[in-house]
């Protein structure tokens, strides 16, 4: 198929706080069946949306960080995530979630598909991409 | 409409969805399959019992695709296709076992 | 006269907390709340800021949004002390006023 466009989702803000993570989640869930090239960019507060460890038995909330991991199987290929944002947060990728890859027809797999990237990786892999969605 | 289940009255939306999650037991799936004139085998529970164990650790309903590939995956290839799955839940696999396994509907899911 | 300053937001996101810092009088309780709880977590670019703060004020986070943000309690700042709902309305009881930076 020649219309297979480049998709990123870009996302900015804190997961709980605002409507932002959970909007481009289901977005992203939902556009899987459309069949694109889709990654994921974490930058500022959005590297929060991947920490491991989420708890919300305490709070009124649903707990949707668990279906982080399952993005793999929506066919989600690359979770980039910004090197300095982390830092600036006293966090590494040790505290981030693992997203496994497979593709069922050939077999193909890949353990994690989160990747920490720098400054002008972002820049270059935004560049790259066909359409960016932000959240 | 609430559904009666062992004596007890558990709420469900509009499309017959638990309300409540946490308020399923096997018997919601029996009562629902009632309804719809189907008789649950092994080969149902199988898949029920996949979508809850999904939903637990992920904490949505797959989308059918996922469903799909997954089953595959986990219980064999013979099982992970749509006319496999078509066959058992004819409402729709997504839709069907997912409202018997006391899950939302399916992200996306129209 | 001492007030309760609550913290919704993320220090890196909004200078809610900052300003909340600089414009509350010395032994005013500052409670992060929210997305304000990321701001009591070690090892970030705020954190100098909120320990300087403990000099006069009293800090605090809200124990169900740090678990619902996977911050464990070995990652929160030293000296900021864990709240849950019952000591938030502590809180407001002990003070005069409830002053909210949003």
């Amino acid at each position: 198929m020649s219309d297979i466009k480049k998709f990123m989702y870009l996302n900015r803000r804190a997961p709980y706080g605002t409507i932002y993570a959970w909007e481009s989640l289901e977005v992203v869930l939902i556009g899987a069946a459309f069949d694109q090239e889709v990654s994921l960019m974490f930058t500022d507060d959005g590297v929060y949306q991947l920490i491991k460890g989420s708890d919300t038995s305490e709070s009124d909330m649903k707990n949707f960080m668990p279906t982080y991991r399952t993005l793999g199987d929506y066919g989600c290929r690359h979770m980039y995530v910004d090197k300095a944002s982390l830092e600036a947060r006293g966090l590494t990728q040790d505290d981030l979630i693992e997203v496994a890859w497979e593709d069922f027809e050939t077999e193909e797999e890949v353990d994690n598909i989160v990747e920490v990237v720098d400054a002008e990786q972002v820049a270059t892999l935004l560049a790259e991409s066909e359409v960016v969605f932000s959240f | 409409m609430p559904i009666e289940v062992n004596g007890k009255s558990l709420e469900t939306d509009e499309e017959g969805y638990l309300a409540n999650i946490n308020e399923w037991e096997p018997g919601v799936a029996e009562v629902m399959a009632k309804e719809d004139e189907l008789d649950l085998t092994d080969e149902h529970w199988d898949i029920i019992n996949f979508l809850r164990e999904y939903y637990e650790e992920y904490q949505i309903a797959p989308a059918v695709r996922v469903l799909t590939k997954a089953v595959g995956k986990k219980l064999g290839k013979d099982k992970g296709n749509s006319k496999y799955l078509y066959g058992l839940f004819p409402y729709g696999p997504g839709k069907q076992a997912c409202r018997y396994a006391g899950l939302p509907k399916p992200t996306g899911c129209v | 006269m001492a007030d309760l300053h609550t913290v919704n937001k993320s220090p890196f996101d909004k200078n809610s907390l900052e300003q909340a810092i600089r414009f509350s009088t010395a032994g005013s309780a500052i409670l992060l709340i929210e997305d304000g709880v990321y701001g009591a977590t070690k090892g970030t670019v705020a954190e100098d800021m909120v320990k300087g703060a403990m000099g006069d004020k009293k800090v605090f986070a809200l124990k169900s949004d740090l678990m619902a943000r996977a911050i464990k309690e070995d990652r929160v700042i030293d000296g900021v002390e864990i709240v849950d709902y019952a000591g938030f309305v502590d809180l407001v009881e002990a003070n005069d006023k409830v002053q909210a930076w949003l």
